[in-house]
């Protein structure tokens, strides 16, 4: 039986096992004619829940040991001078084979004796495996039923246990953004370790030389994998990004709260939200074909060579793109000033414009900071406009109009296509994440943190 | 020498009144700067749709034929399909089938494109020029001839008005988006194949006509013309399938404990400044992530819509998570105060009273997150789907792309001329389902939207 269609029948037998429940617990209040102590539903879930999780949690043991014994099992089975013959590696692949063999596939090279034989042995063995694991979840499941209706009664605290299986799982869903930290680091660090076998940390973190080349170039020679013209091109990009959205973004969102009529903020709002929800790779379009070519010819006009792919071509698009993110954290920020301070500003005479740049923003310039830090890191972590629109060119040089290239550029480059984690040409991906990620981390901590304060001080 | 009491309080007001000249200059330029970064903002934004409108809107009508093909018997030898007969073991079957299928791959579809071209030229074309006569029809419109026919073998030996899609230098010719004046060696197309379209351009066999290819058909390499999104398509519906079954009930769930039942200490603080900052975490450190685990460690198949929809779901489960507990928190205690006091437990509190409630934020915040990871592509290049497939998937299991890795792909395409305006019009697709999915967000909460 197939695993989906055995997850199914379980929830079938669980809506019964719910139905039983409830039917059991209403004939116990009527017999006896007492209070019972939680409602029927609670009595019917308790069963159901009674009847799915023990079998639920055997299904998933299961299937985490079940392969590996088989393999085991079929190890067994096999001649030992073979086993003896093939080392682990050469056994792990005829597994595989015989496996293939086992569903009905074919295997490269034709099959072996040995491995057809080995294939119907997995092939009786999984047979025999599932009638196993179909059994013992029925035997668990009506264990579990029939313990649980026995239970019920007037006394059975049946709410307050379905109520801690409730929170009990709530609480381990919220467990699930720390793995995925958790995730996040481990398998960074534990790729970038690998990849600082190859390479020491000091020539990564100080080597001002990019230059990967690949294992197919036939040199032996592992390149250069310095991250500093990498950094250089991120902050480039990023700071360029920055100088356009944080003039533009502040003005609109000080307009925005403390100038704009209702009806304005009702529909410029709206907009500046659905801006925010375009992908980037959008913009990375955008920047490709309008902004780079114009920028380009801007330049001949002027008598500068800007190159259609540049750190400003990607840093301006860039920037468009966190405009209205920075504006509507601004605001958000400018709006929590309270309106105390702007009354004192503007009883002493002093003129709308003047009450906002010396008491408004003075007063909201540490959530204002915090907002800039947001989106300094989302910028640091930009991918596709800078893969579209910076050029590619890992080169430590001062010239905005130049191509540059930045880590996240680097780490798409470096692992598309290749799912081959053994070369430090593709692990280089992963000490630059990390990088990447401790950049982001630091920055959105502070940021995060500094917010925070901001929002106490004025609640 | 002092002035008078008049000529001091004269100088004090023509100082003020200078003073305030100045100042409210100052106020209006302030104000100015304001509106010109909002005008500045908008117009940026208002520039960006209207050049990929402009160029992507054309690309939704191409260069299209319309042809007599004739159905020649002498062409198309070709048996009835076998049906399978009673008493007939599944291999022999099979092997008629596809002794059949043979029979079908040996026809040659392309011979009657080229007889029906013929005759709407109006002259023979000599075997030397085939080329030029082939390279006016999309490569693989032989193909949906074929189909045409398998579908409704009747045809056979009638005239059957076909649409036929012109080929993709064919449409950038006509479209004038190539330069006419640029030399034969740097055209895409032989002179003779320019002539002849243009002839047939101006008798109104070849015509801008609507074309579903973009819709219905799978990315193709061979055939420029008739590569569409349906696989991408699919793909990123798979995903967001996915996203939705996990990131939603798992990012309610989390917020709904720490808002309401996480005891206030240093765990629960650290589980919130880690989902704050989760939230943060560039896109493409998830996409190392899934390569990391989901790829290598736990062996899923590369280009899959399953590891990006687990991708995606880690994505999108923070941005759910702070919109929950956005929404709970909005919920006044005077809820919660009441249906305690009367004797209601903390998750009947929970379940019965503040979640419905605060139901129309949570499920704005997720359309809104889901919307996010529709949009999303570096991730996705991590975990291989930027690969070229050709099929339309399944199954989550099976190899795909995704609508914005599709837009990367064709970005890249060598056939500039044509693959802008396509890509284009694949923009144009994309930000049509995200800007509604952002519009229905924004008219739910609208809707629903409750001051306390």
């Amino acid at each position: 039986m197939s695993n989906l269609a055995l997850l199914a029948l379980l929830l079938v037998v669980m809506a019964l096992a719910y139905q039983l429940g409830l039917t059991r617990s209403r004939a116990v209040a009527a017999n006896r004619d007492v209070r019972m102590h939680s409602r029927p539903g609670y009595y019917g879930v308790l069963v159901a829940l009674w009847c799915g999780l023990p079998a639920l949690a055997l299904f998933v043991l299961w299937s985490l040991l079940a392969p590996q014994l088989i393999d085991a099992l079929v190890t067994q089975q096999l001649p030992p001078e073979l086993v003896a013959s093939l080392s682990q590696r050469e056994l792990d692949v005829f597994l595989r084979r015989a496996a293939t063999l086992a569903a009905g596939g074919s295997v490269a090279g034709g099959a072996s004796p040995e491995e057809l034989t080995a294939a119907a042995y997995i092939n009786r063995l999984s047979t025999l495996e599932n009638l196993i694991l179909v059994a013992l979840m029925a035997v668990f499941a009506v264990a579990g039923l029939v313990y649980a209706r026995r239970r019920i009664s007037p006394r059975l605290r049946a709410r307050n246990q379905v109520e801690r299986v409730i929170t009990f799982a709530l609480a381990s869903s919220s467990a699930i953004a720390i793995c995925t930290t958790v995730g996040i680091v481990l398998s960074m660090l534990g790729e970038a370790i690998k990849f600082f076998t190859f390479i020491s940390p000091a020539e990564f973190f100080f080597g001002t030389t990019w230059n990967p080349r690949f294992s197919s170039s036939g040199s032996s020679a592992q390149g250069e994998f310095g991250l500093l013209p990498l950094l250089w091109g991120t902050l480039m990009v990023s700071a360029i990004a920055l100088l356009v959205a944080i003039p533009v973004g502040l003005m609109t969102a000080i307009y925005m709260a403390e100038y704009a009529p209702a009806w304005l903020r009702n529909v410029a709002k709206p907009i500046i939200e659905i801006l925010a929800g375009i992908p980037t790779i959008v913009y990375g379009f955008f920047a490709l074909i309008v902004i780079g070519p114009f920028l380009s010819s801007l330049g001949d006009l002027i008598g500068i060579n800007i190159r259609t792919t540049s750190a400003l071509t990607a840093g301006l698009v860039m920037g468009i793109m966190i405009i209205p993110f920075v504006s509507s954290l601004s605001d958000d920020i400018i709006t929590q000033v309270p309106k105390s301070l702007r009354d004192g500003a503007l009883g002493l005479g002093a003129t709308k414009s003047e009450t906002i740049r010396q008491v408004v923003l003075p007063a909201a310039l540490p959530g204002i900071v915090g907002a800039f830090l947001l989106a300094a890191s989302r910028a640091i972590g930009e991918t596709m406009i800078v893969v579209l629109a910076a050029g590619n060119n890992p080169v430590l040089h001062a010239n905005p109009f130049e191509a540059v290239s930045t880590i996240t550029v680097t780490i798409v480059n470096q692992l598309t296509g290749d799912m081959d984690f053994a070369s430090p040409q593709s692990l280089v991906a992963f000490a630059l994440g990390l990088t990447l990620f401790v950049i982001t981390l630091c920055l959105n901590v502070i940021a995060l943190v500094v917010v925070r304060k901001y929002r106490q001080q004025y609640e | 020498m002092s002035m008078t009491i008049e000529q001091r309080r004269q100088h004090r007001l023509s100082t003020i009144e200078k003073s305030l000249a100045r100042r409210h200059s100052k106020e209006k330029r302030f104000r100015f700067m304001g509106l010109a970064a909002i005008v500045t903002g908008m117009t940026l934004v208002a520039i960006l749709f209207a050049s990929i409108l402009m160029r992507g809107v054309p690309a939704f009508w191409q260069a299209t034929f319309t042809l007599e093909v004739y159905m020649d018997p002498e062409v198309i030898q070709l048996d009835a399909r076998p049906v399978r007969q009673s008493g007939e073991s599944q291999a022999d079957f099979e092997t008629r089938l596809q002794s059949w299928q043979t029979q079908v791959g040996l026809v040659n579809w392309q011979s009657l494109l080229d007889s029906a071209l013929e005759h709407a030229l109006g002259e023979e074309v000599e075997s030397r020029q085939l080329r030029d006569l082939r390279a006016l029809i999309a490569s693989n419109e032989r193909f949906a001839l074929r189909d045409r026919f398998l579908a409704d073998p009747n045809l056979l030996g009638q005239r059957v008005e076909t649409k036929l899609l012109a080929d993709a230098n064919v449409d950038v010719w006509l479209k004038g988006n190539i330069d006419r004046n640029l030399p034969d060696a740097r055209q895409q197309l032989s002179p003779q194949t320019r002539a002849w379209a243009d002839r047939l351009y101006a008798e109104g066999v070849i015509q801008n006509a609507f074309s579903t290819s973009l819709f219905l058909n799978s990315d193709s390499r061979s055939s420029a013309a008739s590569a569409g999104l349906a696989g991408a398509f699919m793909g990123s519906l798979f995903m967001m399938l996915i996203v939705i079954l996990l990131s939603v009930p798992l990012g309610v769930a989390s917020a709904i404990y720490l808002e309401e039942f996480a005891p206030k200490n240093r765990i629960t603080d650290l589980i919130e400044i880690n989902i704050n900052n989760l939230a943060a975490v560039p896109s493409i450190v998830f996409g190392l992530l899934g390569a990391s685990i989901f790829i290598g460690y736990l062996g899923l198949p590369i280009s899959a819509p399953l590891v990006g929809g687990l991708v995606l779901t880690l994505m999108t489960l923070p941005t759910i998570i702070i919109a929950t507990r956005a929404s709970l928190r909005s919920i006044p205690p005077s809820v919660r105060q009441a249906a305690l006091g009367i004797g209601a437990s903390r998750v009947q509190t929970v379940f019965h009273h503040v979640l419905p409630l605060a139901l129309p934020g949570i499920l704005t915040g997720s359309i809104l997150g889901v919307a996010q990871a529709l949009g999303e592509t570096a991730p996705l290049l991590l975990i291989g789907m930027n690969a070229f497939v050709a099929n339309v998937p399944g199954t989550p299991l099976d190899q795909s792309t995704a609508l914005p890795v599709q837009i990367y792909l064709w970005q890249g395409n060598e056939l500039r001329n044509f693959f802008e305006a396509r890509t284009s019009a694949a923009i144009i697709v994309l930000l049509a389902l995200m800007l509604s999915l952002n519009a229905l967000a924004i008219w739910l909460r609208k809707k629903f939207e409750t001051r306390w």
